[in-house]
């Protein structure tokens, strides 16, 4: 059977899935409008972490939090399962189908067959529609994809119950009551303000203040670590930046995108004015991602272009840290 | 970024035919969306990520055939794996599949932690015995 969705391509899957639900729903959200209520804007160093052994430095909140908050600001109930068992959480999936009801879905990405080989890594937190069931294919929208797909019940249960960090458990999630109208005013305002915070957090290692840090630790890589692994790094801070879901900067133009939107929506002049500054900051890690990769592309550099990029870092900290301030008063 | 700046570079997106969606300004200053084919920059870094675990696997494999360490070190490798994650597909401590690194531990494996590992792996238990 199949269930009447639409599919909408978004930059980022946790976004795409609540958009893409809602709009089923009846409910007119868009991605950036989902990102910015849920506060997904961030900068996280998180030390002790390794992937692909090299640290890890996330743009966005923690996988799941994006959601969770958009539901608890606009009053949208959510329904929240994990599974220890593959053969309950099939069945589980299976009746929701049956009731035409689609649901979003938590995945890892290693055996996600329909993605190319190389991005393919152990990431657990990947997020997808199943939308409906033809004999043993699941119909399935993964919101980065600009077409929809289909799974084995195998190939489904695989990535279902994928294992390491955030193992999905079989996470299946969908909404089950909405408010009348969605206060999204009130949203929009609990949102920034709770973005304002996380970038301002006087933590070492959080948004402004995370920034400076990792720029700190580019400046020491070629010496601690060699040109070889200070590259690897270096590459990997990168690719976190821009990878797909990012939707370029680091999520800054996403951002951007919601302060443009929200601007509108509140009649606030400021969060139009505060929209365009937004992309010029996003431009800027762009120009560090470039700069980046000029090093590690030549295998081989001088201490002095690993300051170079640290000071586009700090640089782009600094005016982060007057980007937030001004953000936080403006609403 | 402008949307006509999108960059439309060769990338590894190519052989699975899609665009990655990005956020952008059109000619009016408004917020729009843009299919893009890759970036140079992050495609590099991508494919030196991959050349990294290249290495890696040409090392494991190196050292199971010098008699350093057990196949299930190199498929750990293959399977783009650390030891946590390998860990938690097996379902044991670290340390213990760090034990079953050793060539002399691993020969004396049950058929059942073979198996294990062989299900982690998705090869038989007869394939996770030699490399290829």
């Amino acid at each position: 059977m199949e269930i009447d969705f639409t599919h909408h391509q978004s930059a980022h899957c946790e976004n795409g899935v609540v958009s893409n639900l809602m709009k089923h729903n009846g409910f007119s959200v868009s991605e950036p409008m989902v990102f910015g209520i849920g506060s997904g804007l961030l900068f996280c160093y998180i030390p002790l972490l390794k992937v692909n052994h090299a640290p890890v430095i996330t743009y966005r909140a923690l996988p799941g939090h994006i959601f969770k908050k958009f539901a608890k600001r606009t009053g949208v109930k959510m329904k929240r399962e994990k599974f220890s068992n593959p053969k309950d959480a099939k069945a589980r999936l299976d009746e929701n189908l049956e009731k035409n009801n689609p649901v979003g879905l938590q995945v890892g990405v290693y055996n996600l067959v329909y993605f190319p080989d190389e991005y393919r890594f152990h990431f657990n937190a990947h997020n997808m529609v199943v939308y409906g069931k033809e004999g043993n294919r699941y119909l399935i929208s993964d919101p980065v994809m600009e077409d929809v797909t289909s799974l084995s019940e195998k190939e489904l249960e695989k990535v279902r119950f994928a294992k390491g960090a955030f193992a999905p458990k079989g996470h299946m999630y969908y909404p089950i009551s909405f408010p009348e109208k969605l206060e999204l005013e009130t949203a929009i305002v609990k949102g920034i303000k709770d973005t304002c915070k996380a970038m301002l957090a006087p933590v070492s290692f959080v948004g402004v203040k995370g920034i400076h840090k990792i720029a700190g630790l580019i400046r020491k890589w070629p010496k601690k670590k060699g040109i070889k692994t200070a590259n690897h790094y270096l590459g990997q801070v990168v690719r976190m930046q821009e990878e797909i879901g990012t939707g370029g900067g680091g999520f800054r133009y996403i951002y951007a995108a919601f302060l443009q939107e929200a601007g509108k929506l509140l009649g606030n002049e400021n969060l139009i004015e505060l929209s365009k500054e937004m992309t010029e900051i996003g431009d800027l890690w762009r120009d560090f991602a470039l700069e980046a990769s000029r090093i590690y592309k030549n295998r081989s550099a001088q201490t002095d272009s690993y300051n170079k990029v640290a000071d586009q870092l700090d640089n782009i900290a600094d005016l982060e840290k007057v980007f937030f301030k001004k953000l936080k008063k403006s609403i | 970024m402008k949307k006509k700046e999108v960059p439309q570079d060769k990338s590894n997106l190519e052989s699975a035919n899609f665009r990655e969606l990005c956020y952008a300004v059109d000619e009016n200053g408004e917020y729009t969306t843009e299919n893009s084919t890759g970036w140079e920059p992050k495609t590099v870094a991508l494919n030196n990520a991959i050349e990294e675990i290249k290495e890696r696997i040409q090392d494991a494999k190196d050292r199971v055939i010098a008699g350093e360490t057990s196949p299930i070190e190199y498929y750990m490798e293959l399977h783009k794996m650390d030891v946590g994650i390998l860990a938690s597909y097996v379902g044991f401590w670290q340390w213990k599949v760090k034990r079953h690194f050793k060539p002399s531990v691993f020969k004396k494996l049950s058929e059942k932690t073979l198996n294990k590992y062989a299900d982690a792996f998705d090869i038989s238990v007869e394939e996770l015995k030699s490399i290829s």
